[in-house]
């Protein structure tokens, strides 16, 4: 059990240096650095600028060392907690991102435990009522949801809602708290908000949950054991939860750690489409602009997030299943 | 799986011979019918998947009609005809079959100045099947201008807006035939070098195990732990702005592919590993065979099927992928038309309410998204006819 948790953890350490690794290596990929935007920009804005003042900002920036230099040199400040400065907003890093990165995490998190809340009683139920109507309602339900993007899906709630309930439905804050400092308050309207865009994100994994569960209990529930226990006069309710739906938990377990990373790439495009004040959109604008520092901090720490989050499934499903538990390296 | 079950019971064989020699009958065909011939009677048995197929079929088909089936120019911009809404076709004509469409009026809206279009029922426009319009070269091979509809002596243009046109009067229908092209080939060159590299990858990773198969695990591991969006994002948004629409449209590819092709190695390689352990490869080695003829002549065959469907179910999340990367401006750029393209107008929810056909893209996408589902699920439960 503990080989199993550290090679897991080793894992991780090395996901998250490649994802490090990509992270910069991207963001070196356009042509051009930063300052080559930054003099187009003033130069659009009708400032002289000589080629001195940008040979100066290169060095300012490191820009005009090595790749290999100058991924070292990031990595050596993240290690002391300096994640460098935004060059488009010139504000350091970790201001920007703040509490963008909670709230994305906030939204997230909503997202994996609404699809979990919903998907295992319905799964259960769809499986236990087999072909009845509530069955195929679901089944149905769960198409829709694994057919429409999140993004879409975000859209076209977002137009209904404008046209029939004359409401914005998007943002995760009334607009009397969107600016005002976190209070009990703040806190309880953002949960007032958060419901809905933990839906559009957990549709699709929830779909997909559904059938997965609803197959796996099928599967269980022909099982002898059960009509030994049905027959022993056990009560239904027991019967179906003490061993099938532990046995059919297995594999459902073992999807979250893939469910986490489709959740967090899902929110950057809803969060763009519902507007939400998390890391998506600034992700896009910190891309576009090629501001080096703000853009892979961003994705150094939506792949870390990820990773830790998977991590966290893994160990739960060492927890829930005890062949992994008692796994021997062949 | 319960044991001794017979092989296939049809009922369109029941039906065809007296129930006694029926069974002996079936079972006689179904014992000389080839492996192919088994997965296409399972097939057929699932109905969903049966019609989606003739679904997406059809959308091929429009996208290789898609010049034929538009009737206005998809490129061309016209300011007086920004934001007019779907008029529908009228078929009748005081009681005769005549299908026209009303002339459309502009006007200012006296409380908000927005221009306005009106139908106006006294004026007609008749309209008529492979009519003149646009000049175009069909399939690629000859010039023509006839498309399915259109007006006689007139402009299609100016009369036909089956979904409207957006900002530019541009029409939506037509750029949405042209748009079918882009969006469901992308997808197809996605999932090819995503198989290419699947199979590689994971039929070596299959066949040889020990470190090569750890390694290659590990790596699959660690991408699948990855985000893709933000990934994506930054790849996409690495693409030099100058390039043009076929250098994009490849730089998309290999982007999409870059993440699909893990999915499908892990199916190749669970093959592999599976067949390895079976009767018939341990035969066909003790006769002497080649590696090289075991792996082509015999494994290959028994599981090309799962790959089929494994690549069918990898084909939706190309098409999404690449619409919600054109959706954010990042994938496919103007001029060229996909269906995520199309859908960048919708972005702003103030014009969508205004003008809520910009939508209308949205559901070519989750249409074929739905019938490539269904059809993959199809051929996966038909991939194996001896299950």
């Amino acid at each position: 059990m503990l080989t199993y948790t550290i090679r897991r953890f080793l894992l991780a350490l090395l996901t998250i240096w490649a994802i490090s690794v990509l992270a910069f290596a991207i963001i070196q990929l356009p042509p051009g650095d930063y300052v080559t935007a930054y003099i187009a920009q003033l130069a659009s804005s009708g400032v002289d600028v000589t080629p001195e003042f940008a040979e100066n900002l290169r060095q300012q920036y490191g820009l005009d060392s090595p790749i290999w230099v100058q991924y070292l040199k990031w990595m050596e400040q993240i290690s002391r907690g300096n994640f460098g400065r935004s060059l488009e907003w010139r504000a350091p890093v970790l201001d920007m991102i703040g509490d963008r990165l909670w709230l994305t995490m906030a939204v997230s998190v909503s997202a994996v435990l609404f699809t979990w809340g919903l998907a295992l009683p319905i799964g259960i139920y769809s499986a236990v009522r087999q072909y009845s109507i509530a069955d195929y309602i679901f089944t149905f339900i769960g198409f829709i949801g694994l057919a429409v993007p999140s993004f879409l899906l975000a859209l076209i709630l977002l137009y209904l809602g404008f046209r029939y309930f004359d409401a914005n439905i998007g943002g995760l804050f009334s607009p009397e708290y969107q600016l005002a400092d976190w209070s009990l308050g703040k806190v309880w309207d953002l949960i007032k908000h958060l419901p809905l865009p933990a839906i559009i994100l957990g549709m699709a994994g929830t779909a997909q949950l559904i059938r997965i569960m609803r197959a796996n209990l099928l599967d269980e529930l022909r099982k002898p054991y059960v009509i030994t226990a049905r027959a022993k006069g056990m009560s239904e309710f027991r019967l179906i939860l003490k061993y099938p739906v532990r046995a059919a938990l297995n594999p459902f377990v073992s999807t979250l750690g893939y469910l986490f990373p489709f959740i967090i790439s899902g929110s950057i495009i809803v969060a763009l489409v519902l507007s939400l004040p998390t890391i998506g959109p600034l992700l896009l604008r910190s891309l576009v602009a090629q501001d080096i520092f703000l853009a892979g901090t961003i994705v150094l720490f939506l792949g870390i997030m990820t990773v830790f989050g998977t991590f966290i499934s893994d160990i739960l499903l060492m927890w829930v299943d005890p062949r992994i538990r008692f796994e021997r390296r062949e | 799986m319960t044991q001794a079950k017979p092989p296939v019971k049809r009922s369109a064989f029941d039906s065809q011979f007296d129930p006694a020699p029926s069974t002996t009958a079936a079972e006689e065909r179904v014992s000389v019918a080839t492996q192919w011939q088994l997965m296409w009677w399972r097939f057929r048995k699932h109905r969903l998947a049966m019609i989606s197929g003739i679904v997406i079929a059809a959308f091929y088909l429009v996208a290789i009609g898609a010049d034929f089936l538009a009737y206005a120019d998809p490129h061309k911009t016209e300011a007086f005809r920004s934001l007019i809404a779907p008029q529908p076709i009228h078929f009748f004509d005081e009681g005769r079959f005549s299908p026209h469409v009303f002339g459309l009026v502009g006007k200012r809206d006296p409380r908000t100045f927005k221009r306005v279009y009106e139908p106006d029922p006294e004026q007609k426009i008749p309209l008529r099947l492979f009519a003149e319009g646009y000049e175009y070269k069909f399939l690629g091979l000859f010039k023509t201008n006839r498309h399915l509809i259109g007006v006689d002596g007139g402009l299609a243009e100016e009369a036909i807006f089956l979904l409207g046109t957006d900002q530019l009067g541009r029409d939506l229908w037509s750029r949405m035939m042209i748009a079918c092209r882009l969006s469901l080939t992308i997808g197809l060159a996605g999932v090819t070098l995503s198989l290419v590299l699947g199979v590689l990858l994971g039929g070596i990773s299959g066949l040889y195990g020990g470190a090569i198969d750890t390694l290659i695990q590990r790596v699959i591991e660690i991408l699948r732990s990855i985000p893709t969006i933000p990934l994506w994002m930054g790849l996409a948004a690495a693409m030099p702005r100058d390039w043009g629409v076929v250098q994009v449209y490849f730089a998309i590819t290999v982007i999409l592919s870059l993440i699909g092709w893990t999915d499908l190695a892990r199916v190749v390689r669970g093959r592999f590993l599976a067949l390895r352990e079976e009767d018939f490869v341990l035969a066909a080695e003790l006769a002497g065979v080649s590696q090289m003829r075991i792996i082509l002549r015999h494994m290959v065959p028994s599981f090309l099927s799962h790959i089929i469907a494994a690549t069918t179910l990898a084909l939706p999340n190309m098409i999404i992928s690449e619409t919600a990367l054109s959706f954010l401006g990042l994938g496919l750029r103007p001029p060229a038309v996909s269906w995520g393209v199309l859908l960048q107008d919708a972005q702003n929810i103030q014009t969508v309410a205004i003008s809520p056909w910009l939508l209308s893209a949205a559901l070519p996408v989750i249409v074929v998204i739905l019938a490539f589902n269904f059809l993959g699920d199809g051929l996966r439960d038909a991939a194996d006819p001896y299950g």
